[in-house]
């Protein structure tokens, strides 16, 4: 029983990060046609920023209580500063070339993580952390570490937010409309391309967050991690179909689950490659994913 | 697709007959290439900056063969990108397939090369049929993402070395003593760069003979707009599992080539980031052009080679710490090189002349 606990946990922690990240990704397919390819480096550099500013390099944040939260904030503002920089100087300038903004992602996500291991060397680093949150808690008898708490409350605070805003808000209006019908909302003379921006802000933002709270989850953080993280988050999209938060959250949940457990009932490492076959099933029985939405 | 074919003769040319005759024979220019490439192995020629050694030198060769062999692969992925219009981010699968397959096919089983070869032809082309025929349920960026999935599932298998066969991270070395002598040590690297020549002309070959052949133009149509060939009454789905196939059939023949001339197996060629830089290559040279892919793949790949030398040469350590940490990531400069040719070069190497020579006019 205490195991199956602490798998569930376990791999709650691990599909709130995959959300984290798939939120902004599915987003952002789902209104500018654009893989964004370097959303895992956003991730990165929320991470290091994370770190950065934990690490005692900027004045008032630290690795405990106040300052650990001030170091989480830090690491987000320049992740999502860096989304901003990217849709303004190398998504926008290609508008009207959806394939040739993907490609020019792909060069951002190669260059970054490059840049982050030129600075600060390519092997993990140890990601220090508030003591409250690297301790665990007893649950029907399993001892589950306080991050994943912290993660799945994160994810939650994320998607009600994104609902909230999605479906509360003008612009929320205009982004939804956008995902549904570009095309339509260009027409009834509304600027979609402040839309992106607020898009690729949000998505980064989240990705950021994501970053932040992964390296409380692995304890540490290096330059490929990213990366690894966004090709689970891309198969996140596919399964909840794409440009939907809610189908993102299901998947991420269901997959984050999935691989948890694959891993610890059958050999390590399987658990990877039963998402891979997972997605595969589900696209033979449903090419649209889960909530049906178009590819 | 105008650039798909033989670059028209100037204006001026067509005029006159001695310049008639000189369009004639530019028209050979590819045989002449190739009968120096041919020829190659056979040269003293130093080339300072280009080449470390002599032409001729085993270490020239190999980058050389190298360079040829990703010119290959590139052009036979751009069956996908450029022809197609499928961006798969699988690719490298097929490549890997081609080597693991043939390289466990000689160690586990003993076999004869040429047998094992065949094998991991065969194996590499079913594992395209097979991954090919589910990722194109899904279309546009949706295949893309559903390929990476395989690509990287393929990855994971590799690196965790199941019943000890894949080597993990280390790789697995071919065996020596199973493959013919005359493809092994270094003495013998002229027949290997041949070999990786000959997958070259071979893959310009087919992808020629594929895109001019029927199904060649669907794909085109497929390309261009893919509801209008639904409409037409033909089914899209076959006709890019077709393309996949092929595509694949030939990164596998590659990953073949690339045992040979590595001796052995690696697990970089199975990641994510080794398919992404033949797009690179690809778009670089410029996609659905028929020479642009293998122009991005040889530039790319030497580019690639040096870049790994001047990122470690003494001039680089030097400078101050803003310029020397970019510098020494050569992934860093790759990936900026390709941001830049996204941007400033649409169509890749390729188009650049057309481009120069439209811009000329402008100014006239």
């Amino acid at each position: 029983m205490s195991t199956i606990v602490l798998l569930t946990m376990t791999g709650l922690g691990l599909g709130a990060l995959y959300f984290l990240i798939a939120s902004g990704l599915s987003l952002i397919f789902g209104l500018m046609d654009v893989l964004n390819f370097a959303h895992g480096a956003l991730l990165s550099i929320g991470a290091y920023g994370t770190w950065w500013a934990a690490s005692g390099h900027l004045p008032g944040a630290g690795p405990g209580g106040w300052g650990f939260a001030l170091a989480v904030l830090f690491g987000t503002a320049v992740g999502t500063l860096a989304a901003v920089v990217l849709e303004l100087a190398v998504v926008r300038p290609l508008y009207t070339r959806p394939r040739e903004q993907v490609l020019a992602t792909v060069g951002v996500g190669l260059a970054v993580p490059a840049l982050l291991s030129g600075i600060w060397g390519s092997d993990a680093r140890t990601f220090p952390g508030p003591e409250a949150l690297s301790g665990t808690f007893g649950l029907l008898g399993a001892d589950v570490p306080v991050n994943r708490l912290v993660l799945v409350a994160a994810a939650v605070v994320v998607l009600v937010a994104l609902r909230l805003f999605l479906g509360r808000t003008r612009h929320g209006l205009v982004v939804r409309a956008g995902v549904e019908d570009r095309a339509m909302v260009t027409a009834l003379g509304i600027d979609v391309r402040k839309a992106f921006t607020l898009v690729f802000a949000i998505g980064g933002c989240a990705a950021a967050l994501g970053g932040a709270l992964g390296g409380l989850y692995f304890g540490s953080v290096d330059p490929r991690q990213g990366t690894s993280l966004l090709i689970f988050a891309f198969v996140v999209v596919v399964t909840g179909g794409m440009g939907s938060v809610t189908g993102a959250a299901v998947a991420a949940v269901v997959i984050g689950l999935v691989q948890q457990f694959a891993n610890y009932y059958t050999a390590a490492g399987l658990g990877d490659l039963a998402v891979v076959v997972l997605l595969a099933a589900l696209l033979l029985v449903r090419p649209r994913g889960l909530t049906g939405r178009l590819a | 697709m105008s650039t798909a074919t033989t670059p028209a003769p100037a204006p001026a040319a067509v005029k006159t007959a001695p310049g008639r005759d000189r369009a004639r024979l530019l028209r050979w220019w590819p045989a002449a290439v190739l009968g120096l490439l041919i020829v190659a192995p056979y040269s003293a020629l130093p080339l300072p900056g280009l080449l470390d050694g002599p032409v001729g030198s085993p270490g020239s060769l190999q980058l050389l063969a190298t360079c040829l062999l990703f010119g290959a692969l590139a052009t036979g992925y751009d069956l996908l990108l450029g022809r197609t219009g499928l961006l798969s981010f699988g690719h490298a699968l097929y490549f890997a397939a081609g080597s693991y397959a043939t390289n466990m096919f000689l160690l586990e089983a003993g076999l004869p090369f040429a047998v094992a070869a065949v094998l991991g032809l065969c194996f590499g082309t079913a594992l395209a049929l097979v991954l090919g025929s589910v990722s194109l349920r899904v279309t546009g960026i949706g295949f893309s993402m559903v390929t990476l999935a395989f690509a990287q599932a393929g990855s994971i298998l590799v690196s965790r070395n199941p019943g000890g066969f894949t080597g993990g991270e280390e790789g697995r070395a071919a065996p020596a003593e199973l493959l013919p002598s005359w493809l092994v040590g270094i003495d013998h690297t002229a027949n290997l760069y041949w070999i990786a020549l000959a997958y070259l002309v071979l893959t310009l070959g087919v992808v020629r003979w594929a895109v001019r052949s029927p199904t060649g133009r669907v794909w085109e149509g497929i390309k261009e707009n893919e509801r209008r060939v639904e409409v037409l009454g033909l089914k899209p789905y076959g006709f890019k599992l077709t393309a996949f196939v092929l595509a694949g059939a030939l990164a596998a023949v590659g990953g073949l080539v690339h045992l040979l001339l590595t001796g052995g197996s690696t697990p970089q060629t199975t990641t994510s980031d080794f398919t992404l830089s033949l797009l690179v290559m690809v778009v670089l040279g410029g996609s659905g052009t028929r020479w642009g892919p293998m122009v991005g793949g040889i530039l790319y790949t030497w580019a690639d080679h040096r870049l790994g030398d001047l990122a470690g040469s003494g001039a680089v350590a030097d400078l101050p710490a803003v310029l020397r940490v970019p510098l020494s990531q050569p992934l860093f400069l790759l990936g900026v090189l390709f941001v830049a040719v996204v941007h400033l070069l649409p169509g890749g190497l390729a188009r650049l002349p057309s481009r120069l020579r439209g811009n000329r006019e402008e100014k006239r």
